[in-house]
């Protein structure tokens, strides 16, 4: 036993190393699944990882220990599908910058952290899912009478600095002048002192933030996405049986209705109904 | 759509180098002129200004410097209104500039206070012996002097500036850390790749800007 552990995990060094040092990210994986490889053999050992955000309201947000929120609910679902106790699943925060890295090194077995779907991420990783499709959206002041992008010429909108929404704000709509910070609550605090007049994200992290205790009634998402996020959560690009087991997971959940359970438990909080799952999209697994 | 043969990849690039140059040149003028005047204060004979003095250089050296950044913009610019520019980038800018300089004059104070030590007391007796002021004295015997002595420890300050100006990216300017975050969202299949040459552009200004400093300290260097 001890052995045969020592050995897999000399593999797996040995693998790691190997993919590392060609980098060219073109090789074709044996497809993963074996005894130790791949998510289902960890989750039969009994252990996953999971990489979260933790400050993202009603998605993945960490209050002391503990990881709450809709990302962290389809995590739970994941580890329950592949047989593995939802307690047994361990959190591990990621940030945005570090989601690839953190799969290629095995640091974490999967990413569930509002992960949006593209090609460029498909050279590095695998993507079950979507599970969700957000659209960049507007959060404005309950009094705004901003009613979409097309109405933001001239006023400050802020997002994160290095993030998607940010990027297209400042390609499609070069007249807005952009605020940047490196966190959404910082936005937020903007937003609720007036320096900014929105703040533009996924809906669904809008959501999130417009529903916090705090700021009750103060702000509302105007509405109006301009834009598709297919959230997906991300693992080894080897692994295509983890990644067609997660589909077939997903599938189940929504049928069930354990994804619903999920939504209302968390981003439906605020009376948002569940959105409506589209099992067509789940074409991303590497073949 | 490729990393390096793209230009708008370029222009991140560049942009964000330039706000770095410019938060540092700034930031390092800003810090000059009030480290230079705080450590006056620090060796003044005057009570109140050697407590302010000491005051500032402890409450500022012992704050992080995110800190200070994050309140030049929730305190200073959205609570007290202290708007410097009507463009969001240059005010940005500014609060930044204002708390790197704020921040590092702390430490050239310290540094220059370390170089008025180096001068003999003799040269300042003789000088308050021919009749001149406390500032005379300061300005014409004592400060060339201690200037001359410290400009290695001010070459690590200005050094560990350039670096520390990436900060100011907190507050939402597009410098150089927030143009590497842009390009690993954008690729981040060459995460590493992109690191590496944001880091080696670092090293590549900063290491010889290190060499220039030494060899000017030893080339005026006030030989004794």
């Amino acid at each position: 036993m001890r052995v045969s552990r020592m050995a897999a995990v000399a593999t797996a060094a040995v693998m790691a190393l190997s993919v590392a040092a060609c980098g060219g990210g073109d090789d074709a994986g044996s497809g993963g699944g074996g005894s130790g490889d791949g998510v289902i053999g960890k989750a039969a050992a009994g252990k996953l990882i999971i990489g979260v955000k933790s400050d993202q309201p009603g998605l993945g947000l960490q209050t002391g220990t503990t990881y709450e929120g809709f990302d962290i609910e389809i995590g739970k679902i994941v580890a329950k599908g592949l047989g593995l106790d939802p307690a047994k699943v361990e959190w591990k925060t990621t940030v945005s910058a570090n989601r690839e890295p953190f799969i290629e090194q095995g640091q974490v077995d999967l990413v569930i952290a509002t992960y949006t779907i593209n090609d460029d991420r498909k050279k590095k990783v695998a993507f079950a899912g979507p599970y969700y499709v957000a659209g960049q959206d507007l959060l404005v002041t309950t009094d705004s009478t901003i009613t979409g992008p097309a109405a933001l010429d001239g006023k400050k909108v802020c997002s994160v600095a290095g993030s998607t929404p940010a990027k297209r704000i400042k390609e499609e709509y070069p007249k807005v002048a952009l605020q940047e910070f490196d966190s959404y609550s910082k936005c937020v605090t903007a937003l609720g002192g007036g320096q900014v007049d929105a703040v533009t994200t996924d809906d669904i992290i809008l959501a999130g933030y417009a529903a916090q205790a705090e700021y009750a009634g103060k702000f509302k998402v105007v509405g109006e996405p301009f834009s598709e996020e297919p959230y997906g959560i991300g693992l080894k690009k080897t692994d295509t049986a983890g990644c067609t087991k997660i589909n077939e997971i997903l599938k189940a959940a929504v049928d069930d209705g354990t994804y619903k359970a999920a939504w209302d438990a968390t981003l439906g909080k605020g009376g948002t109904p569940a959105p409506t799952f589209d099992a067509s999209k789940m074409s991303n697994c590497p073949a | 759509m490729d990393l390096l043969s793209d230009p708008d990849n370029l222009d991140l690039y560049l942009t964000g180098f330039s706000w770095i140059l410019r938060l540092t040149g700034a930031g390092a003028l800003g810090a000059l002129v009030l480290g230079v005047i705080l450590a006056g204060f620090r060796v003044s004979p005057i009570p109140v200004l050697r407590g302010f003095g000491a005051a500032w250089v402890n409450i500022f050296r012992n704050t992080p410097l995110t800190l200070i950044i994050f309140f030049c913009y929730f305190g200073l610019f959205s609570t007290l209104g202290l708007s410097l520019a009507e463009e969001i980038d240059l005010n940005n800018f500014w609060l930044g500039v204002v708390g790197l300089s704020v921040y590092t004059a702390a430490f050239v104070c310290e540094a220059i206070r370390s170089g008025i030590n180096t001068v003999p007391a003799g040269q300042a007796e003789a000088a308050r012996a021919i009749g001149l002021s406390f500032f005379q004295v300061l300005r014409m015997i004592v400060l060339p002097q201690a200037g001359r002595a410290v400009i290695a420890p001010l070459g690590s300050i200005f050094i560990a500036l350039a670096k520390n100006s990436t900060i100011v990216g907190t507050i939402g300017l597009a410098e150089s850390s927030n143009a590497m975050k842009t390009l690993i969202n954008d690729y981040g299949s060459q995460t590493i790749l992109i690191f590496l040459i944001f880091a080696g552009t670092f090293a590549a200004v900063l290491i010889p800007t290190g060499y220039l400093f030494g060899w000017l300290a030893n080339r005026l260097a006030v030989k004794r």
